[in-house]
């Protein structure tokens, strides 16, 4: 399909959303992240049946720690989508690039890398 | 299991002060199973606590640690050769534990991650419920294995009171009426007559009200 989307999106492949735990998103952060994601599959057609509900309550209760960290919430989000939405990937990728644009450089990157203004 | 909730980590903060090198204890029993205090739950809060420190430009150090029980000395203990390394130890265990660190390391700011609530056991994963709060004095035998000390919000002996309705508490709508409990179970166990014995009143000094309690058995001290 040469979709494209923004370059700034580092894809991290996991076997199954089920897989992702909330230390996988929070070291995310603390290496400097401004935002994450999660692109499950669409709901009720997990393959291994419930992996993407789980990551979905993972990723409320890890957007509940960024929000107490004061990260903010914002800069995480869990969309679905099926492995044939190639236009729809490329149209998160920008949403969630826009949106965490908007948020700005996340709070807990400006210590790690030295020179950047606040 | 005993069951404890995370404290907010404004106040975990708040305990910290400024200090900046943290030895953060968990533990792998009870808080382990009930999702507040094992080995996972110590790497969340060090991830928060590091990112805490990041945004605002401060270093911290923390060194994450679980130990298979805060309750028992030779456990504890096995920190002690780099615990004087840290400026205070966080501890994700269970009041008791909390407090046989502090015992144990007596110079050190130990300081509680969690409240403990309550001993109870699991519903589902990720649901847990009172069902004892060790009284000293058990009476399951009169009352259907149901608990009228924890399970009634009265801890009424001779119930329900007047404020069950449709088998559920006045205190929430949500929580069964303890009593109500007890009545159908102990129909189910066909011992009704039961029901008709008066509780005579509780001695409580085999409780809390007869001050910290304490266990003896002079056959299995070594």
């Amino acid at each position: 399909m040469r979709l494209s989307y923004p370059s700034s999106v580092k894809v991290v492949k996991v076997p199954c959303t089920g897989r992702v735990d909330v230390m996988l998103i929070l070291r995310a952060f603390e290496s400097g992240v401004d935002g994450v994601y999660i692109a499950g599959c669409m709901e009720g057609e997990c393959h291994f049946l419930r992996g993407n509900l789980r990551a979905r309550r993972r990723v409320e209760y890890a957007k509940v720690l960024l929000d107490e960290v004061g990260l903010g919430s914002g800069r995480l989000e869990m969309f679905n989508m099926s492995a044939s939405q190639g236009q729809r990937f490329a149209e998160v990728a920008r949403e969630m690039t826009e949106r965490v644009r908007a948020l700005g450089p996340s709070p807990a990157r400006r210590s790690l890398v030295k020179g950047e203004p606040g | 299991m005993i069951v404890a909730n995370r404290k907010s980590l404004e106040e975990i903060l708040g305990m910290l002060g400024s200090c900046r090198k943290v030895l953060l204890l968990g533990c792998n029993e009870c808080v382990t199973v009930c999702g507040s205090g094992g080995e996972r739950e110590v790497a969340v809060l060090a991830s928060e606590l590091r990112l805490c420190a990041q945004k605002e430009g401060k270093e911290i150090e923390i060194r994450e640690q679980t130990l298979e029980r805060q309750c028992d000395y030779e456990y504890i203990d096995q920190v002690r050769s780099f615990a004087g390394d840290y400026e205070v130890i966080l501890s994700m265990a269970c009041g008791a534990g909390v407090q046989y660190v502090a015992d144990t390391y007596r110079t050190k700011l130990v300081v509680p991650a969690l409240d403990t609530t309550f001993i109870g056991v699991t519903l589902e994963q990720g649901v847990w419920s009172e069902r004892c709060q060790g009284c000293g004095t058990c009476i399951l035998d009169m009352t259907g294995g149901v608990c009228p000390i924890a399970r009634c919000a009265k801890s009424l002996l001779n119930g329900p009171c007047g404020g069950s309705s449709g088998g559920k508490c006045e205190v929430d709508r949500e929580t069964d009426c303890g009593w109500q409990l007890i009545i159908d179970r102990l129909q189910a166990l066909g011992q009704m007559d039961r029901y008709e014995e008066i509780i005579p009143v509780k001695d409580w000094r085999s409780g809390r009200d007869g001050g910290p309690r304490r266990r003896v058995r002079e056959d299995l001290k070594l």
